[in-house]
């Protein structure tokens, strides 16, 4: 692709689809098999966050918070799902310029069904799909983004604080990601980034945020010197079943059709989380454990997310390797450097979304087939969206998260943290 | 008589049970317990965090018994919930001044 200045790409409108106008269209351009398709992935991408993730989240904090836990992802998805239609879907994907979407579609205006007539309004890179759904499936992506977050600084955080940084987070940091790597005329996507499904604007870009949070949360009461083994991890192994499940729809459903891509994409899935579990499990007895629930199932979700940005890209041998590759790296990242450098994430947000996401994109660079995909890319590409991604989300994060704490508190006092979330924040218990 | 505390592994809890019955001991209650003597637990490994589990769970039977019956109750008890290693636990016989049998108000000996 020929590279344009940087400013050229901030500030230059969207090529070919100038303005929301020719977005209505003909009901008869509307396929039945690719809507179906998009309508199907977009409610597995929502099970993702409402269970998946939840419980995922819940399995492996204390009894005293678990219900605390599974909150943060169920408000999460309400808050974000009204933060997107009223500006996020029209900031992230009407053209306007490169750096940030336009005001078209805010309140989703615009976005139009006139059944009498015959029309309906369909986004220009899902052209046989009604605009509605790939509006609610891309709403589906930015509700698990934000979710993702909360897993870095569970069992300590406010419920107020929590909403006002998810929302704000998805508004200020998600939402012009999402446009410069998807939107039409997104400065990245002009510079050739390859992402299929979200690895950096949904991981990396969670991942990041997680880490930044955990670090100026400050880490949990007891840390390093009391028991937080996770309360359950049969809630996490279905979580995670359902994560593995659901994003069949995140990454088969980018394909935006009933199509060979998406086949394609399904396999991909499949085989880099298979190969990820297993490498995960395989390494914990090399190292002389025993091959654990947990480990198999972070082994999973580490698979899921590396082959996220490759998933349309790449072929189903290539996926096998990434699967494995993302795996390795996520063990360590998880299990050795976070007690290196000495930071509380509790979860794992950034040690398995945030490097996942990382090394998937740079994985994508090395194994894109042209062949599967018609485009292709370079190494340096992949890793400069990387980056652009961390220094956005972790400065923009920081700054929200200051912004949150001089004015609400981000973290519940000492007391509160000891006696539990469920009860101090929710007035609820679990037993 | 006497009171019968004891402190057993809680896989042993159905051979205790029937080497009591064997002697003539048809009644305890049973409550699940965590501790540690001598046994010093085990780690567990969570994705690279590692935890002492040092409250171990154990089973604690308490008996009312006559102090005739205190004896065989031991040998019965100690048999079975033996296995050699450290973590058996332990027996605790205490002095029992009065029993009530709620239902039909029998005391003492024809309570227990």
């Amino acid at each position: 692709m020929k590279r344009l200045s940087l400013t050229a790409m901030l500030m230059l409108p969207g090529a070919a689809t100038a303005s929301t106008a020719d977005w209505l269209q003909s009901i008869s351009v509307i396929s039945a098999g690719d809507t179906t398709w998009v309508m199907v992935s977009t409610i597995l991408v929502l099970f993702m966050t409402i269970p998946g993730l939840a419980l995922f989240y819940a399995g492996m904090v204390r009894k005293k918070n678990v219900l605390a836990t599974m909150m943060q992802s169920f408000a999460t998805c309400c808050l974000i799902a009204i933060i997107w239609v009223c500006f996020g879907y029209s900031l992230a994907f009407t053209p306007n310029i490169g750096l940030i979407g336009g005001a078209d579609r805010f309140f989703l205006n615009g976005l139009d069904l006139l059944t009498e007539k015959g029309l309906v309004t369909v986004y220009p890179g899902a052209a046989s799909i009604p605009e509605s759904v790939f509006m609610l499936f891309q709403m589906a992506f930015a509700v698990i983004a934000g979710a993702i977050i909360t897993g870095a600084f569970a069992e300590r955080m406010k419920f107020s604080a929590l909403l006002w940084f998810v929302g704000l987070w998805s508004l200020l940091i998600y939402v012009p990601t999402a446009h410069w790597v998807w939107g039409p005329g997104g400065w990245l996507a002009l510079d050739g980034v390859l992402d299929y499904a979200g690895g950096t604007v949904i991981h990396i870009n969670a991942g990041i945020a997680g880490l930044v949070a955990a670090v100026v949360i400050g880490k949990r009461v007891g840390y390093g010197r009391e028991s937080m083994m996770p309360h359950n991890l049969v809630l996490t192994l279905i979580g995670t079943a359902m994560l593995w499940i659901g994003w069949f729809g995140f990454n088969a459903g980018s394909a935006l059709a009933a199509d060979a891509r998406a086949g394609m994409a399904l396999v991909a899935t499949q085989i880099a989380t298979a190969a990820a579990a297993l490498t995960w499990i395989f390494i914990e007895v090399c190292l002389k454990h025993k091959p654990s629930a947990l480990g198999l199932a972070s082994g999973a979700i580490a698979g899921l997310v590396g082959i996220t940005p490759a998933a349309g890209f790449v072929s189903p041998q290539s996926a096998l390797a990434i699967g494995a590759i993302t795996s390795a790296v996520c063990f360590f990242t998880a299990t050795k450097l976070k007690y290196w450098l000495g930071y509380d994430d509790s979860l794992d947000a950034f040690g398995i979304h945030g490097i996942g996401g990382i090394v998937g994109a740079v994985l994508t660079g090395v194994f894109v087939s042209t062949d599967i995909s018609a485009t292709d890319t370079t190494l340096w590409i992949q890793i400069e969206s990387v980056l652009i991604t961390i220094a956005y989300s972790a400065v923009g994060s920081a700054i929200l998260l200051k912004l949150i704490d001089k004015t609400v508190g981000l973290r519940v006092d000492y007391d509160e943290e000891r006696q539990g979330l469920d009860l101090v924040l929710h007035g609820e218990r679990v037993e | 008589m006497k009171q019968l505390t004891a402190i057993i592994q809680p896989f042993r809890l159905d051979d205790v049970r029937d080497a009591l019955y064997n002697v003539g001991i048809h009644g305890m209650t049973v409550t699940e317990v965590k501790g540690f003597g001598r046994q010093k637990g085990h780690t567990e490994l969570y994705r690279g965090a590692e935890y002492v589990i040092d409250f171990l769970p154990k089973i604690q039977l308490d008996i009312a018994l006559t102090d005739d019956m205190v004896d065989c109750a031991v040998d019965a008890i100690s048999s079975v919930a033996r296995s050699g290693k450290i973590g058996d636990g332990k027996i605790f016989i205490k002095p029992l001044e009065r029993v009530i049998r709620i239902r039909t108000g029998e005391t003492d000996e024809s309570a227990v």
